[in-house]
């Protein structure tokens, strides 16, 4: 039975929810709009919203000045590798956790995740050490690796909750009516998974292309995303409120549409499934 | 079901994850024990060999340590506490019948999705700046004086801009949390004339618990070590240095090494409490 609810009512949460939902939406909000004024613009007082002229300008000065392209594709290797990578490894470990369980999955399941407990700062220096050694500091595929690494517990994590889900007793039909292993696998399985894969390879890329602190730390020039991209405007010349704005805009637009498909897998991926 | 075959083909699929995570925990970890018992200086004369407990000493002993044992503290419970009072709030808000309820929960998450770098550059100029910042200009538009936000209360600043990028993260599990309320529990609270403060207090608040310890919990281990967000707004300035910055510090600006790698191992010790609370409640829903 579903409460009687007064308009009145309705009407006051609707415009509570809505006030509380643009204060926290704003600062995203006034960065995409300062991203199209001018530098001028930008700093006046009293702010202007929507009544400037609206220019694409910046846009065009931060690709030319810092070919900002550059740092994209960067985040697009780093983080679409990284995932990929990772759900390679994962999909076979989660998977026969999931189906042929032992005494110890738990046990390695729960260890996976004290692995992603360690803290970065802890180990920074041996992993700083590595990859002068290995010749690889400021390299996307050193950063491909770690960033795979950091993120492997919750894809394993992830895959598990959700295969877990896959009732084994559609298994043991279809070899009742004689599925072979590979039909089994490519008929049955894969449909059923692929929605849990699809959700885990989302939640992923955008934890990897937010990543700031191996990205921050062990990339200069050649390996740099975005993360590192931006923080290099924390000590800028003259105005440049629309040109970080117009950088960042574009550095979190594809993740802001990307994160907002993955909201039910956020909090399943982020509580290891504890909360679903 | 499983047969011996099926196992030894578990154990083959399992084995690259289990061994890539090995080596990602044992090298380094490793290599930070080793480091932290010597004294090594790598522009300084290089690894200059065994000196015992001195660089735990040291770090401990050492005038920034409990400063930055404080600071990241404060800055952790601020935190903890804003998300986890504003999302209960919030989760209870969202819950409600309203119109647009997709586009408000959309709005309220997107912070999240905001890369670390970004949000603390946003806010640091465009909102704290004291000269041109929104918030400078909505002080003076009261006639008071702007706050110079990252130098007057910089702490306050930092714990404001993470609360700001965490806070989906905790409504959206209290929501989570809140929608699987048996209803009905509450009409009937309701109807005996039980008062909202009160049927908050004594059925949703303890239907809520565990997943509030989820949230302290997890946003605990990664609130230890956000970095970006300090490193582009204060650069562990104005008594903004967390125990995490404080190593990093250590280790790759005043590169000592033998130090840095000692208060790392603080610094894992300290994660691995709370990871072991948190692990003990994951651990148990595995069981259900």
């Amino acid at each position: 039975m579903a409460r009687a609810v007064t308009t009145q009512r309705k009407v006051l949460n609707t415009t509570i929810a809505w006030i509380i939902g643009l204060v926290i939406f704003f600062p995203i909000l006034w960065t995409i709009l300062t991203s199209f004024k001018t530098e001028a613009e930008a700093i006046a007082n009293p702010p202007l919203f929507l009544n400037f002229d609206w220019t694409l300008e910046n846009y065009a000065v931060v690709q030319e000045r810092s070919n900002y392209m550059r740092f994209l594709w960067n985040s697009v290797i780093i983080a679409g590798g990284s995932t990929l990578l990772g759900i390679l490894i994962a999909v076979p470990a989660a998977w026969s956790m999931a189906f042929v369980p032992s005494k110890r999955t738990k046990d390695i399941l729960l260890w996976m995740l004290s692995t992603k407990m360690l803290p970065a700062v802890g180990v920074l220096y041996p992993i700083y050490l590595i990859c002068i050694e290995l010749g690889v500091l400021d390299n996307r595929l050193a950063l491909v690796v770690i960033l795979m690494l950091i993120n492997l517990p919750i894809i394993v994590w992830m895959l598990y909750t959700y295969f877990r889900e896959i009732p084994g007793e559609i298994l043991e039909a279809a070899r009742m009516d004689g599925a072979s292993l590979k039909e089994e696998i490519l008929y049955i399985l894969t449909p059923m998974a692929v929605p849990g894969i699809a959700s885990t390879v989302l939640l992923n890329f955008i934890l990897a292309w937010n990543e700031a602190f191996w990205t921050l730390n062990l990339t200069a020039v050649d390996a740099a995303p975005l993360t590192a991209f931006i923080a290099s405007y924390s000590s800028p010349e003259g105005l440049f409120f629309a040109k970080l704005s117009a950088a960042s805009t574009m550095a979190i637009a594809p993740i802001l549409i990307l994160g907002w498909f993955s909201q039910k897998q956020l909090v399943r991926g982020l509580t290891f499934g504890a909360v679903k | 079901m499983a047969t011996q075959h099926s196992r030894t083909a578990a154990r083959i699929m399992m084995a690259p994850a289990v061994f890539v995570l090995l080596v990602w925990m044992l090298v380094p970890l490793s290599m930070t024990l080793w480091f932290s018992f010597r004294q090594y200086l790598p522009l300084r004369g290089g690894d200059q060999g065994f000196v015992g407990f001195d660089n735990f000493v040291r770090f401990i002993s050492s005038s920034a340590f409990w400063p930055s044992v404080q600071t990241t503290l404060f800055i952790v419970g601020g935190i903890l506490l804003i998300t986890v009072v504003l999302g209960i709030l919030l989760a209870l808000l969202l819950d409600q019948p309203m119109w647009g309820q997709g586009v408000v929960r959309i709005l309220v998450i997107a912070p999240f999705f905001v890369m670390p770098t970004v949000s603390a550059l946003v806010w640091k100029n465009m909102f704290m700046d004291p000269t041109n910042g929104l918030l400078s200009h909505l002080w003076r538009a009261f006639g008071a004086d702007p706050v110079v936000w990252l130098s007057d209360v910089p702490t306050f600043s930092i714990i404001l801009i993470v609360s700001w990028q965490w806070l989906p993260f905790a409504t959206l599990i209290l929501l989570t949390a809140v929608q699987s309320l048996d209803s009905e529990q509450l009409e009937a609270a309701e109807m005996d004339g039980a008062p909202p403060l009160r049927r908050f207090a004594e059925i949703i608040l303890p239907h809520l618990a565990r997943a509030i310890t989820i949230v302290v919990l997890i946003q605990t281990i990664f609130l230890l070590s956000i970095f970006a967000e300090i490193f582009v707004t204060t650069g562990g300035a104005f008594g903004t240095r967390t125990l995490t910055y404080l190593i990093y510090q250590r280790v790759l600006e005043s590169q000592n090494v033998g130090l840095g790698s000692a208060g790392g191992v603080y610094a894992i010790i300290l994660a691995n409490i709370v990871a072991l609370f948190l692990m003990r409640i994951v651990g148990k829903n595995l069981d259900a």
